[in-house]
């Protein structure tokens, strides 16, 4: 059972929840094979996505997730614009509330703001990404997919190479493997490192080939074009040639590794092309795995729901 | 019209007094400071013994909000906040709306507090027009339409050249310029102090160098002027290394304060007890352990003169938000005697005196405002303190119009018993 | 609590119902096996051995988790989401005889929900329902087609099939609680 009503962030979850989560989208991964893809499970649930940040992947993963229980969706893109023009976040929700949603999936650009629904509206809120927070649900595909290739996560070298400042994969993946003991090696130029990123039980590094030595797991970060103003990086060309995954520094993990990225991918920039096409690359299956992961969150979150009417 | 102060410990640094004395009041003047003083026909007010008797508290960073933001706070609501919070006197800074860089402004603000007739306000100008770093404003004439300091607060002066300059045109009003130290490309869009807990919660950082490298830059620039120069909101311990060294180097003209939040707080708040607590959001923002610690021991050693509240209301409205997008700031006028009391005297870091001292004698001295004395002929701003009086804050209860504080449900030691401003009693608490 | 069923009689049971499936069916060709978890799967699995043994044929058995169609989902009060598993039918339910086995048929509701899931799944030219104990109190219109044993209960008692495969050995009990207990 999950603990909490609310998927706000890896923080909040043990051990025990995570693989429960994990174990419950195993079972969800078998209806995407079925020819009726579908079980009544929500039906008659209301669903609310709400993205005030453009996205087509995680947005498009929950509203199948939603389907295929069974629920009625409703996706609601918010123009950054429209919020600007006056109305606040919480009134938005309200709003919202109003018409009697179970649950609200959402995704935006404040660190923190799914936190402030949570104490302070009713629905139960699942994080669809906050800022540079956090993004639960990618961190439990990433590590559902780790387990599907390598049937455990401790004691694993998992090597996350990017952007780590900005990037709340990181900050979710971080903690999930850390919980399941596995160990991770952070790379990035110092630019772009948190402050104090050993604390959060990593090893950092500026050195991709240490990072990525004899790793079982190799995850890629998305560099935005953007970082070369704020003077993160001079230019995406010498990012390339230093924290680049090539084929020649693939090499050099162990022979089985997986290759990772959360998506949208920056071909060139942060990873060659025949590294992301190759055989090492697990970067569609994550996808695949993201809709029954997100099953499982549904069915999971949608049980405390009625617990608490 | 007489009133008599009897009893209670008459604490004043300034004429070098702690003791048991009786203070005889005429006319809005201290009168007679002496032992078993005769009522002569006049008021007696009985104080309890271990009360302390001090001259007026005075806040020297206090954001009014009127003109133009009436709905955070008013100059009438500001005040009253001020007097329960045992402030007798306060500055007030120049960020309203329109900017205060013109008499106009100036005497609005006078005009205003003269109708509340509470707290005396000593309204600060701004140093540039609309505080844009362009143009420096008519300091002369504002400090003629009774502007006591200078400062851009809000923004730092960014300009090393108009800081210098600055410096150099008021030091020859003999009135001081305050800078809020930043560098702004440094601040960038930071929300919080650049560590740990802001990099766990996925905010953007403000790191403390932001702060120290400009408190640097003012105090070379001090140097070479000789203007009076006064740091506002310290946060960062670099800062009070810097001032600290400046003032080991014999240089009398820089001056500094803290706001209590900066010695009681860390950064630790972003997460616990509420994450994402916009009502611990504020600029210089919540620093670490460290910094926190050189706050406390600047206060101790004499490297901070002034503690100031840096009182900044904002409405429930505009918190109630995610919290990149909440404004800076939390109200302090009636959290601050609590909190030094129970923070730095009960704690044993600094004596009564001291926190006299911080309170109301330095602030008088560097903004050279009268009061933060009791001599004979001055002017009667008195507060009457309970130091061993248990409060609890409510956030509710508070008199400014905004209730913006993160100190909801402490339970400190100190209290604010009674106000006197020019000798009348303009708040009383009872206790 | 007392045994209502051995091992012994639990095997006897078992080998006539296989028995009159092929009697019923006249053989075992377009027959599957779907055993409803967790202790139906054991069950239609042994079923599946038995037929084997009589009749040398394979007949194809599969796993069937109803969890995601019970009609008692978000209903509940109190307590834990009940745990998904994996269905695993490997095999089309097309124009096949489906033989659904369970171990207690009680209200009813779980064969229901059975029977949805499986017409998600494909369309069975006809469903036949196996189960071990019938306790009776039905709240649906369903009915058994094979029984091990009719045992009329009260709704106070529970039953418990105890499996070799799962639980190390083979019996059913009857739940009798004491008076003054709750059920």
């Amino acid at each position: 059972m999950l603990k909490s009503r609310h998927l706000l962030g890896i923080a909040d979850l043990e051990p025990d929840e995570i693989t429960l989560i994990l174990d419950t989208a195993e079972a969800m991964t078998e209806i995407a094979a079925r020819p009726i893809k579908k079980v009544p499970t929500l039906r008659g649930r209301t669903v609310v996505n709400l993205f005030f940040e453009p996205s087509t992947r995680t947005r498009m993963s929950f509203e199948v997730a939603e389907k295929r229980l069974s629920a009625d969706t409703l996706s609601i893109a918010v123009a950054q614009s429209s919020v600007t023009k006056g109305e606040t976040l919480l009134d938005t929700v309200r709003n919202l509330e109003a018409m009697a949603p179970d649950m609200i999936v959402m995704r935006h650009a404040s660190s923190g703001a799914p936190h402030l629904l949570a104490r302070l509206c009713r629905s139960a809120i699942i994080n669809a990404g906050d800022g540079m927070h956090e993004h639960p649900t990618q961190a439990l595909l990433d590590a559902f997919t780790i387990r599907e290739h390598k049937k455990r996560l401790d004691g694993l070298k998992v090597a996350i190479v990017g952007d780590l400042l900005h990037s709340r994969v990181l900050r979710s993946n971080v903690l999930l493997l850390n919980r399941m003991g596995a160990e991770v090696w952070a790379c990035a130029p110092p630019t772009l490192m948190p402050t104090e990123l050993s604390r959060f039980g990593v090893r950092p590094t500026t050195s991709i080939d240490e990072a990525i030595a004899d790793a079982d797991v190799i995850m890629m970060l998305r560099i935005q074009h953007e970082r070369m103003c704020g003077h993160f990086i001079p230019s995406t060309r010498e990012y390339f040639t230093l924290f680049g995954l090539t084929p020649e520094r693939v090499r050099r993990a162990k022979p089985d590794v997986i290759i990772m990225h959360p998506g949208p991918m920056n071909r060139g920039v942060e990873i060659d092309s025949d590294v992301a096409d190759g055989p090492f690359s697990v970067i569609l299956e994550q996808v695949t795995n993201g809709v029954a992961v997100r099953m499982a969150v549904l069915y999971l979150l949608a049980g405390q729901e009625a617990a608490t009417d | 019209m007489k009133l008599l102060v009897k009893g209670g410990r008459v604490v004043d640094p300034a004429n070098g007094r702690d003791g048991e004395f009786d203070v005889l009041i005429e006319d809005g003047r201290i009168a007679r400071i002496g032992k078993s003083l005769p009522a002569d026909g006049g008021e007696v007010l009985a104080v309890q013994p271990g009360w302390i008797v001090a001259p007026g508290l005075i806040d020297i960073h206090v954001h009014l909000r009127e003109p133009g933001q009436e709905h955070k706070e008013t100059i009438a609501t500001g005040v009253a906040a001020a007097v329960a919070g045992g402030f007798t006197a306060v500055a007030c800074m120049p960020n309203t709306d329109p900017v205060n860089d013109h008499p106009g402004v100036t005497e609005l603000i006078l005009r205003k507090a003269a109708d509340a007739n509470l707290a005396r306000v000593y309204p600060i100008g701004a140093v540039s027009m609309s505080s844009r770093g362009e143009q420096m404003s008519e300091l002369a004439a504002q400090k003629a339409a009774g502007c006591v300091a200078f400062t851009d607060d809000g923004r730092p002066v960014a300009s090393a050249l108009l800081m210098r300059r600055a410096l150099e045109y008021a030091g020859m009003l003999g009135v001081p310029i305050v800078d809020h130290c930043e560098d702004p490309s440094l601040k960038g869009d930071g929300v919080a102090h650049e560590g740990f807990y802001a990099a766990r919660l996925g905010l953007r950082g403000i790191p403390g160098v932001a702060e120290s490298i400009m408190v640097e830059r003012d105090i070379a620039l001090a140097a070479l002027t000789g203007g009076l120069y006064h740091v506002c909101h310290m946060s960062a311990r670099e800062s009070i290394r810097a001032v600290r060294a400046a003032k080991a180097r014999g240089l009398t003209n820089v001056t500094c304060e803290v706001a209590p939040h900066h010695f009681v707080m860390t950064d630790e708040a972003l997460e616990t007890p509420i994450r994402y607590d916009t009502n611990v959001k504020m600029n210089p923002p919540l620093r670490d352990a460290a910094d926190r610690d050189a706050m406390l021991e600047g206060i101790a050693d004499g490297t901070v003169d002034v503690i100031a509240t840096d009182h900044a209301p904002h409405h429930a409205d505009e918190k109630l938000v995610e919290f990149d997008r909440a404004p800076f700031g939390i109200v302090g006028l009636e959290t601050c005697v609590p909190l030094v009391f129970d923070r730095l005297v009960h704690a044993g870091r600094i004596g009564v005196s001291r926190a006299i001292e911080l309170l109301s004698t330095a602030p008088a001295r560097v903004f050279r405002l009268p009061g933060g004395s009791l001599a004979d002929g001055a002017i009667a701003d008195i507060t009457i303190l309970a130091p061993d009086a248990p409060v609890t804050i409510r956030a509710s209860a508070l008199r400014s119009k905004s209730k913006n504080t993160p100190f909801d449900g402490w339970q400190l030691k100190g209290a604010v018993v009674m106000t006197i401003v020019g000798g009348r009693i303009v708040y009383r608490n009872d206790l | 609590m007392p045994q209502v069923m051995d091992a012994d009689r639990m095997s006897r049971a078992l080998t006539r119902i296989a028995h009159e499936i092929l009697e019923r069916n006249r053989g075992t060709a377009d027959l599957a096996l779907v055993g409803i978890r967790t202790r139906g799967v054991p069950l239609a699995r042994r079923l599946s051995h038995l037929l084997r043994d009589i009749n040398h044929e394979e007949v194809p058995t599969g796993a069937l988790d109803i969890t995601l169609y019970r009609d008692d989902l978000m209903r509940h009060a109190v307590g834990p989401q009940p745990v998904v598993r994996r269905t695993e039918v490997p095999f089309s339910i097309d124009d096949r005889r489906i033989l659904l086995v369970d171990d207690v048929l009680y209200t009813g509701r779980t064969i229901r929900s059975a029977l949805d899931a499986l017409i998600d799944f494909g369309r069975p030219r006809s469903i036949q329902l196996i189960v071990l104990v019938d306790r009776g109190h039905r709240e649906l219109p369903i009915k058994a087609d094979y029984v091990g044993k009719n045992l009329p209960t009260s709704l106070k008692q529970s039953v418990q099939v105890r499996l070799q495969e799962i639980d190390g050995e083979d019996e059913v009990l009857l739940d009798d609680p004491a008076p003054g207990q709750g059920a």
